[in-house]
């Protein structure tokens, strides 16, 4: 079994006489952890908190604010992002977790070029928003919804994108929008 | 949130140490423990990391048997295919909880581990008395805003609902929790409060869920999950039914019947009266909604929640008439 290190005694090996890699039993005390996270592609290294989440560390440590903080609590969506290409709510993510994962946010999602996403041009061309501040969740989800197979019917785009909150209600006008990009990906 | 330290178990054997450290607590989906240590309900002094474990994610399905590591998510289960063919109350319970991101970051082991969503429970600053927090300190709930909180399996301690599907589904087919050194009935893993309300489930310091293991059956390969609520997607069950259902070659004759509740008991909630009074007997709508409401004995409620004592029957009831309408 491989170990990688970071910070010593942040991973621990199967121990074979009861005991951690560092020799201690001892629960060790918080720290800082040194993250390597791999972002749209490109490699970041960081130190935070244990308990720094995904979502704080892309915010505010990394300066990729596309990726919204609505309620924090896993409830919203505004969150959403993409590990290993899965949609998840960065928000209950530490990102100690995602580290060896690839992430996608909404800043990743164009190609190099500016050229939009289908997703994104279809949310422009749909007036999929008001204010705009569930965009990003809403987007990021709704590549992944069409990429899972989830967005067949207006009623499976509305049950598989339930867990992205809007509440200027443009929910007729997002529906329009997942179902015509998935049109789109699909021909 | 308060900080923590954080440590990476590379094998189920590592975890197991480092789960038997005082305040050691599992991260997998982090779903449950993320979120409650945000309310400063969950205060863990050490974190283990065990998504990053090989293997404990396997799903081995026949007809005979279900075999779900602890580590599988919640929508690889829901998608998967022989899971919808032998187990499709599984499945159905699966995908209409949560939302999809949640469902891709939550394991089946950390569900099971799914602490109840009573508000009085989620906000301890607010609601200091919370016999699951602060064994001793009362309950909020009882007297207060009621909507929500559990008619059966309920104590002078704690009403709190138990708030899962998956779960429901798994105590109605006799579904087993595998400990590693022990193995038990998932029915048996959860805890009614009674006057050890921090008491959730039968797991000890040092113990890891690896899997979960559902026997097949005719009832479960004939199975469904109707789940009621306040609104129709991405919310927590006013009532639920798991059933499974096999009937005599006479095509009327209810020879193997199984119901669990959800969003109504403290726990998940096996109705073996339902069942006991549907054995032997013909599927018809009057015996069948005569047999439901036995669902409800020894309910209790707390005001607002009275309801779901009518209710509840009803779920129960046309769970079981819609399964008898499938071939």
């Amino acid at each position: 079994m491989t170990s990688q290190t970071h910070t010593g005694q942040t991973i621990i090996d199967p121990p074979e006489d009861g005991h951690f890699r560092n020799g201690s039993t001892n629960q060790p005390s918080p720290t800082t952890l040194s993250l390597h996270l791999t972002i749209n592609g490109r490699d970041h290294a960081l130190e935070v908190e244990p308990r720094v989440t995904l979502l704080d560390a892309l915010r505010e440590r990394l300066a990729l604010t596309g990726t919204k903080k609505g309620c924090d609590q896993g409830q919203c969506g505004a969150c959403t992002v993409h590990v290993d290409g899965e949609r998840v709510l960065a928000c209950l993510t530490l990102a100690a977790q995602v580290e060896g994962r690839s992430i996608t946010t909404i800043e990743g999602l164009a190609d190099e070029d500016g050229t939009l996403n289908a997703v994104q041009a279809a949310f422009l061309e749909q007036d999929a928003f008001q204010c705009g501040y569930c965009t990003p969740g809403q987007i990021m989800s709704a590549v992944a919804c069409i990429r899972e197979g989830h967005a067949g019917s207006d009623e499976e785009i509305r049950e598989y994108m339930a867990g992205n909150l809007c509440r200027c209600g443009a929910y007729p006008h997002i529906v329009a929008a997942v179902r015509q990009a998935a049109k789109e990906l699909r021909s | 949130m308060k900080d923590f330290s954080y440590l990476r178990a590379d094998s189920v054997e590592a975890a197991r140490n480092a789960a038997a450290l005082p305040g050691a607590m599992l991260l997998a989906g982090g779903t449950t423990l993320v979120d409650l240590a945000k309310c400063g309900v969950a205060e863990p002094s050490t974190v283990i990391d065990i998504s990053h474990i090989e293997g404990l994610n396997a799903i081995d399905v026949t007809a005979d048997r279900a075999v779900i590591g602890a580590l599988a998510k919640m929508s690889q289960v829901a998608d998967h295919a022989a899971v919808k063919s032998h187990f499709p109350a599984v499945s159905e319970a699966l995908w209409q909880a949560a939302s999809a991101q949640l469902r891709n970051m939550a394991t089946i082991g950390g569900n099971l581990m799914q602490r109840t969503r009573c508000p009085y429970f989620r906000d301890p600053q607010n609601f200091p008395a919370c016999n699951k927090r602060s064994p001793g300190s009362g309950c909020s709930a009882i007297g207060g805003v009621t909507r929500g909180h559990a008619v059966l399996g309920t104590s002078e301690a704690c009403i709190a609902t138990y708030p899962g599907d998956l779960a429901i589904a798994l105590v109605a087919f006799d579904a087993e929790v595998d400990l590693g050194e022990r193995k038990l009935k998932v029915e048996d893993f959860f805890l009614a409060p009674g006057a050890t309300a921090e008491q959730e489930h039968d797991i000890r310091p040092g113990e890891v869920i690896t899997a979960i293991e559902i026997p097949g059956s005719a009832a479960t390969r004939r199975s469904t999950y109707l789940k009621i609520r306040d609104r129709q997607s991405y919310e927590f069950a006013a009532a639920s039914a798991a059933v499974g259902l096999e009937l005599e070659s006479d095509g009327r004759t209810i020879r193997d019947i199984r119901v669990a509740l959800g969003g109504v008991a403290t726990k998940p909630w096996r109705a073996r009266a339902v069942e006991e009074a549907l054995k032997g007997k013909s599927l018809e709508e009057d015996i069948v909604r005569k047999a439901s409401e036995l669902a409800m004995e020894g309910a209790v409620d707390h005001g607002a929640n009275h309801y779901k004592i009518a209710l509840a029957p009803r779920v129960v009831a046309r769970a079981v008439l819609e399964l008898g309408e499938t071939a």
